[in-house]
């Protein structure tokens, strides 16, 4: 092609101004920012919430004794606002929902992106993604009436609320976020690297280990953030399976309530608007967000550091 | 019958070799011979089955349903049918390795790449990997760029020093054959040139299939040339036959630039 300007030619109108052209372009601009604008403000609408109401609340209670008080009783006479009980309960049956999740889901993942056949991954999919549609407050009384009982054969002493049960029905629950994920991350991986593994012997197992799960290590990452943040958030299958008794204890075969089963306790009872003890879930709300807000932040760091390159 | 004198300048024989896509018949009753220690380079317009025929070698069609082959690639010297339903597609991949295309150099570092055949072997002792390793990169003229930075992710060298180190990958497991999948056809002029050269180099130690689009490259690395169309070996003799006097006219029309 020529750069010359060919004087005979009428470029005029080609690069013109157009006022309509112009004007819709902005319209359908200023439509897009305000819905992403949207997020971000109802986000910082909750931080102010939350942090306000905190505010109020450390009026009353020093942070020292929030962080360190081993009781967590804002509802006694004798009141103590010790967060740790519920912070242990929340961790112990998060913990015990990712040793179920994580190495399930990746499993899962491995079989439906490298292993299984076309027609076997079609079926498995979508019945995966129905766990993932199935109502928590059934999971929660499935952990209550069923896992429970199962359990209580095993380990004779176990009581009828405890984290193992909810912690191990909250995994079972995430397997289908993890696992689809972690899937996808792993299918995106260009075929060409796979090839390559294959080429130099290596075997299907081989290849998904030591190959493609180091290329979609960025996504896989993601996956396992959705899902601790899942468990963390995860509310009904622990405030139904786990019993609402705050107890600092590590031990899994024990009840204990978590911060979201206080939170939905509190609300659903009649405490008045103001109290302290009305006050103190929005404390626990701001340590929730916190600890979800820092397994984020790993996971954005994560991300960053391993990007997908191929 | 073949004296073992001639067989030992072969190393491989192909035999009647047919390949099906589904129902779609790629490669039509090919008959070919791979010198020892010689460079064969498959020529022929876009479509007409060079790299499938590339492919058979290291049995990577295996990956995908619905292939089938059909006839005999037979390797030397123990005259092995590669195709055949009783030989394990690892086994082939481990004595014939593979150049792709675009460079495709895994999520490691430069050492871990090199080092990943000897260790999908079980390999494991530091001094035996750091020595195969070692000549490998030699082997490949990256030795001096890279010997600082062995623990460096391979993502980080340039396109031609990729290509590169995907020869040394192919290289460490000291393969009996080479194949090229158009190795330069993502490279610019100078990576180009550097690595026609190293393949040239190559040829003492390795036997070397190459697919390529440009004919000046057949012409300058290869010493057999074998031309395709539609799925059929039209012509196949010594490069300089086949670029000088060809005798279909379809490979002379073809190499001469009039249709392709």
């Amino acid at each position: 092609m020529s750069d010359k300007v060919d004087k005979n030619k009428n470029y005029a109108g080609r690069l013109s101004y157009s006022y309509r052209r112009n004007l819709r372009e902005r319209l359908i601009e200023s439509v897009l920012f305000l819905s992403a604008a949207l997020s971000v403000v109802i986000m910082l609408s909750i931080v102010v919430m939350l942090v306000k109401e905190s505010f109020v609340f450390f009026q009353y209670v020093s942070l020292w004794d929030f962080l360190t008080d081993t009781q967590w009783t804002p509802l006694f006479d004798d009141a103590h606002y010790g967060i740790l009980p519920l912070v242990a309960g929340t961790v112990v049956s998060s913990a015990v929902a990712l040793l179920v999740a994580l190495p399930l889901g990746t499993i899962i993942a491995i079989y439906l992106s490298e292993f299984a056949p076309f027609s076997v991954r079609e079926i498995a999919k979508p019945f995966l993604e129905l766990l993932g549609g199935i109502p928590t407050v059934v999971y929660g009384y499935f952990a209550l009436l069923f896992v429970t009982p199962l359990l209580q054969m095993l380990f004779p002493t176990l009581p009828g609320f405890s984290l193992l049960s909810a912690g191990l029905v909250m995994g079972i629950m995430i397997i289908p976020y993890v696992s689809s994920m972690t899937e996808d991350a792993m299918r995106a991986v260009p075929m060409h690297l796979r090839e390559g593994s294959y080429a130099m012997g290596a075997t299907r197992f081989q290849t998904a280990i030591r190959v493609v799960m180091p290329a979609a290590f960025s996504g896989i990452a993601a996956a396992y953030i959705l899902g601790i943040s899942r468990a963390v958030g995860e509310t009904m299958v622990v405030a139904i399976a786990a019993g609402m008794q705050p107890n600092l204890t590590w031990n899994p075969m024990e009840p204990a309530a978590t911060i979201t089963a206080y939170i939905v306790q509190v609300s659903l009872g009649d405490l008045p608007h103001g109290s302290i003890g009305y006050q103190t879930i929005f404390a626990a709300g701001l340590t929730l967000l916190l600890m979800t807000l820092v397994f984020n932040i790993i996971g954005h760091v994560l991300r960053k550091r391993y990007r997908e390159i191929y | 019958m073949q004296t073992s004198a001639e067989l030992n300048q072969y190393k491989s024989h192909v035999r009647a070799l047919n390949f099906y896509y589904g129902a779609f018949h790629a490669l039509k009753n090919i008959d070919m011979a791979l010198h020892a220690n010689k460079i064969t380079a498959l020529i022929g317009p876009s479509g007409c089955g060079k790299s499938t025929f590339l492919r058979c070698f290291n049995r990577m069609h295996d990956l995908y349903p619905g292939n089938r082959y059909d006839g005999e690639i037979i390797l030397h010297p123990d005259h092995v049918n590669i195709l055949s339903h009783k030989v394990d597609p690892i086994e082939v991949r481990m004595r014939i390795s593979m150049v792709f295309q675009k460079p495709n150099p895994f999520p490691k570092s430069i050492y871990e790449n090199v080092a990943y055949g000897l260790r999908v072997r079980g390999i494991r002792q530091r001094a035996v990997l750091d020595e195969k390793v070692e000549n490998a990169l030699r082997n490949s003229a990256l030795w001096d760029e890279v010997k600082d930075r062995m623990n460096d992710l391979a993502f980080n060298l340039s396109g031609g020093q990729q290509q590169r180190l995907c020869i040394a990958r192919a290289l460490a497991t000291d393969p009996e054959i080479l194949l090229f999948d158009e190795p330069t056809s993502a490279l610019d002029p100078i990576a180009t040139a550097s690595i026609e050269e190293l393949i040239a180099d190559l040829k003492d130690k390795v036997t070397i299939l190459i697919v390529t689009h440009n004919m000046q490259q057949a012409a300058r690395v290869s010493d057999f040339t074998a031309y395709m169309y539609l799925g059929e070996l039209i012509e196949f003799d010594e490069t300089d036959t086949i670029f000088i006097k060809p005798k279909h006219k379809q490979t002379e029309d073809y190499i001469t630039g009039r249709f392709g």
